[in-house]
C-alpha cells in the first residue's frame, strides 16, 4: 500500500550528548502509541529497511525490560534492550537503551507523543553518557562515520581551491 | 586558517582545530545562534551571549580559526558574521542518521494507516 509520508524526521543535537528526534504523524496518539508498543507491529516498522525484525519482546511496566533483535541484510545481528523507567500510556515512555555491540554505552530516551487535531508529534530524547558515545550513535546511520564525512569536505575543498 | 588546509586525521585529535570541536561549546554555539540572525559587533555580542568581552573575544577567536566566522572592519569597529560553509560536515553527518529515522518512519505511517482504517471499520459496526 502507497502511504505518503505524513512528515520528515527532524534530528537535532540540543547539547554534546544528546540527541533530539522529531516526526509527525498523521494518526492520533493512541494509534502511535500502539503501533510503538505492540510487538507484532514493531516487527513491521523498527528496522526500517536495514534488515528484519527477528525479536521484539517488551514487559510494558516500569522496571519491566525490552529487547528487539533485527537481522540486518549484511545477514549479522543487531541487538538492543533496557529496561522501562517510567510510563504514562499514550503519552511518555522513559527507558533505557543499550546496544548490546557496545554495552556500556547507556542511553536514556524519553518518548513523548502529543496530539493536536488528529495528529501526533512523536519527539525521542536520548541522553548519551558522552560525547564519544553520542557521536558513536550518529555514526551509525552512515557508513563510515564522521572521518569520511570530514574526508568528504576535504575534497569538496580542494575542488575550490 | 581555512578549514580545508586541516589534514582530517589530526583535526579531532586537537580540541577546538575543526568545526566539530568549535560547536561542541555551548557558548560557542549561542554566539552563532546570535550571529546567525546577521553580522554584529563584539559589544553586542557581550550583551546578548551574557559573557565578559575577554571570553567572548576567545571564543570569536576559535570561531574564526575553523573558518566559522568572519570579520570586517567598519571605522572602529570589528563586525563579525558567520559562515556556514564549515558545518556542512555536521550536517550531512546528521542527515545519515536522520534518512535510516526517516525509512523506520515511513514504515511505521504504513501501520498507522492500516490501524486508523480497523479502527474506523470497528467504528462502522457500532462497536
Amino acid at each position: 500500500m502507497a502511504v505518503a509520508s505524513s512528515g520528515t524526521a527532524v534530528v537535532t543535537l540540543p547539547t554534546n550528548t544528546q540527541i533530539l528526534i522529531t516526526r509527525d504523524f498523521d494518526a492520533p496518539r493512541h494509534l502511535v502509541y500502539k503501533a510503538w508498543t505492540t510487538p507484532e507491529l514493531i516487527k513491521r516498522w523498527w528496522s526500517g529497511d536495514r534488515g528484519e525484525v527477528t525479536i521484539a519482546e517488551l514487559d510494558l511496566r516500569v522496571g519491566g525490560s525490552w529487547r528487539y533483535v533485527m537481522t540486518a541484510n549484511g545477514g549479522f545481528e543487531v541487538a538492543f534492550h533496557g529496561e522501562y523507567r517510567e510510563i504514562v500510556p499514550n503519552e511518555r515512555v522513559v527507558s533505557t537503551e543499550i546496544y548490546e555491540g557496545a554495552p556500556e554505552g547507556v542511553a536514556i530516551v524519553t518518548h513523548t507523543f502529543t496530539e493536536q487535531a488528529g495528529r501526533t508529534t512523536l519527539t525521542i530524547l536520548m541522553e548519551l553518557p558522552s560525547q564519544q558515545t553520542r557521536d558513536a550513535v550518529i555514526d551509525s546511520g552512515m557508513e563510515g562515520g564522521l572521518q569520511e564525512a570530514l574526508d568528504h569536505l576535504e575534497q569538496v575543498a580542494i575542488s575550490l581551491v | 586558517m581555512p578549514i580545508w588546509v586541516y589534514n582530517a586525521d589530526m583535526a579531532r585529535a586537537a580540541t577546538t582545530a575543526d568545526a566539530f570541536n568549535a560547536v561542541a561549546e555551548p557558548r560557542r554555539r549561542q554566539i552563532l545562534d546570535v550571529l546567525s540572525s546577521g553580522e554584529r559587533p563584539v559589544n553586542d555580542l557581550v550583551k546578548l551571549v551574557g559573557l565578559a568581552q575577554p571570553l567572548v573575544s576567545k571564543h570569536l577567536r576559535v570561531l574564526r580559526e575553523v573558518g566559522l566566522v568572519d570579520v570586517r572592519d567598519q571605522g572602529r569597529q570589528r563586525m563579525y558574521s558567520i559562515n556556514g560553509q564549515p558545518l556542512k560536515p555536521i550536517h550531512d553527518w546528521v542527515k545519515n542518521y536522520e534518512r535510516s529515522w526517516s525509512r523506520r518512519f515511513d514504515r511505521l505511517d504504513v501501520v498507522l494507516e492500516e490501524l486508523k482504517q480497523i479502527e474506523e471499520e470497528d467504528n462502522g459496526s457500532g462497536k
